[in-house]
């Protein structure tokens, strides 16, 4: 027999999805971030805003937030992201660079494969909030 | 709170059912007693159908399914149409040369919606690679068909319409006897100009013959023939064929309580079709294979009982189905529903719920107990949101928040209320976390 309690995705997707980790209610107060970074589009089905907080000496994150429009995958590699870079006070940019979308898919323990591309936005995201935070210096 | 896509099958299809599997197993086409059980069950399960459908027995073509169905018979007229095509496209010897020369402008043509299911639409598609024009209609707002738009589609080359009932996803109710008068009314006007048309014109020696041999001068007499997916309606409209006025009509079993994998074409007497698929006699040659003989059983039960229970189910399931949208219309901000108000299936419901994604909304129901299904393209294996929620206009924006649910004979009110207990709630949470505030 077909295990039927088995869900569409892993456990720990679930998890993610059911409850979020990380994620900014409402808008940003002001001062709140130093940065922010957006990918996708309503076209596509998925949006994901990220924002970083980050600390100018040791360059580490202090603080990261996202919010997520898509579908259970999406949302779930954004939580996890969160949970990723904030892990041990904050993760050093460089560090978090280094994420790659098959670290965010082993965090979760697997992601269908037609997802893995579409959905994983949480680091791309966080790239260009990177991105816009070096400009801004 | 998902009929639309599976229902479960009656207890009473059950039964009818449960003779012909071990009991009496027999081969329709055997010559002895078994066999002989075999096929009158079949043959019987045949007219009981026909019965329903206003149509003779003769016209029921068993299939394994509304997609089988909705192939044979486009590809059914369509297959015929090639074979004359390139009978008379291939380069003769001198008599026939003008002949041909005409027949390179004929390019046959068939019309369709954007918004049927994929089993009509991707056929299609294949038509068009096969070097057939197709028209895609519009569908509207509202996702009704205009008649006028047919007929402004229609042209002597024109073999085929093919126009879904009541559409899967919004359950908008085409306006089929309409549709089938505009085409009959066509026909008779091209019976009329037939003896002028440019296929049968004289022409001088050399042509005569290809014009004797030629099936096509009648083409605007019989052509085009009218085709409807009718997989969603059982239960809820009149599938009378005669009232309808369709030449051929796809029915499945397991929408309507009965058995997966069976299927029907109905095909007015005198339509030649091509079979899909080559072997044996059966089903008059259009349909080879050994019958199926208890899904065959139950789906005449099933449809059987579809019929009987139509006015009372639908009527109870229009109030509920009008309760629920209001509710979700009025309880969840920036929902909209997607199809007309009125003109649906008594058992359909779809929203579009912005800000919130489809897939999310499905898998968060699922959770609490519900299910339903969306036109999210995170739900499809395509990855592509719903063409229907497209097709009447709404942004890709809305069909990544649609959510359909379609009632079924055990639905209650009592859980539309559950579902409204949990969805605003649900949806309140997606949002709260949603970067996304669309504008209505």
């Amino acid at each position: 027999m077909a295990d039927v309690d088995k869900w569409v995705y892993s456990s720990v997707v679930k998890d993610h999805f059911m409850r979020p980790r990380g994620f900014l209610l409402g808008e940003p107060k002001e001062g709140e971030f130093d940065s922010y970074g957006e990918v996708g589009s309503l076209a596509c089905g998925d949006i994901i805003k990220v924002w970083i907080k980050v600390d100018k000496e040791t360059d580490k994150i202090k603080d990261f937030k996202w919010q997520t429009w898509g579908c259970a995958t999406a949302i779930a590699s954004a939580s996890a992201f969160a949970e990723m870079v904030m892990k041990n006070d904050g993760m050093k940019i460089e560090e978090a660079m280094n994420i790659k979308p098959k670290d965010i898919a082993d965090y979760l323990n697997g992601l269908p494969a037609r997802k893995f591309h579409c959905s994983i936005l949480a680091d791309k995201a966080f790239k260009k909030a990177v991105e816009n935070y070096r400009n801004k210096k | 709170m998902d009929h639309a896509a599976a229902a479960p099958m009656d207890k009473r299809v059950k039964k009818a059912m449960e003779p012909y599997w071990t009991e009496n197993f027999g081969n329709p086409n055997a010559l002895y007693k078994e066999g002989l059980i075999a096929r009158s069950a079949v043959e019987t399960a045949r007219e009981d159908i026909a019965k329903v459908l206003g149509a003779r027995a003769k016209e029921i073509i068993f299939t394994n399914g509304g997609t089988e169905s909705d192939n044979l018979a486009i590809f059914g007229i369509t297959g015929g149409m090639k074979q004359n095509f390139s009978r008379f496209t291939l380069p003769r010897s001198g008599a026939g040369s003008d002949a041909t020369q005409n027949f390179a402008s004929f390019r046959p043509h068939v019309i369709t919606t954007k918004f049927e299911h994929h089993a009509v639409l991707n056929s299609c598609k294949r038509l068009e690679k096969e070097g057939f024009e197709v028209a895609y209609l519009d569908v509207g707002k509202e996702g009704v068909v205009n008649p006028e738009d047919v007929k402004r589609a229609l042209r002597p080359e024109t073999i085929l319409v093919s126009i879904m009932y009541a559409n899967n996803e919004i359950g908008t109710v085409q306006p089929i006897r309409e549709i089938a008068k505009v085409i009959r009314d066509f026909r008779k006007q091209g019976a009329a100009k037939q003896n002028f048309s440019r296929f049968t014109l004289p022409r001088s020696g050399a042509g005569s013959d290809a014009s004797q041999n030629f099936a096509l001068p009648r083409l605007s007499a019989v052509f085009p023939y009218f085709h409807t997916d009718a997989c969603q309606a059982p239960g809820y409209l009149d599938i009378n064929v005669e009232r309808l006025g369709v030449d051929l009509m796809t029915i499945n079993g397991s929408k309507i309580y009965g058995p997966k994998g069976i299927g029907l074409l109905y095909a007015k007497n005198g339509i030649k079709l091509e079979p899909l698929l080559y072997g044996g006699e059966q089903e008059r040659k259009l349909r080879p294979g050994t019958e199926n003989v208890p899904a065959i059983v139950g789906l005449a039960e099933a449809l059987k009982i579809a019929e009987q229970e139509r006015e009372k189910e639908s009527a109870r399931l229009v109030k509920l189905r009008d309760y629920f949208i209001n509710r979700l219309l009025g309880e969840i901000p920036k929902t909209v529903l997607n199809g007309h108000p009125t003109q649906r299936l008594p058992n359909n419901i779809n929203v579009s719920i912005l800000d919130a994604e489809g897939e999310s909304i499905v898998l968060y129901l699922d959770e609490a107990g519900v299910a339903c299904s969306t036109g999210s393209a995170c739900a499809s294996e395509s990855l592509e949101p719903s063409h229907v929620i497209l097709a009447i206009g709404k942004p890709r924006a809305y069909a990544h928040g649609a959510a359909r649910f379609s009632l079924g004979r055990a639905t209650t009110k009592k859980d539309i209320d559950y579902v409204m207990k949990v969805l605003p709630d649900i949806i309140k949470k997606l949002r709260m976390f949603s970067p996304v505030n669309i504008k209505i």
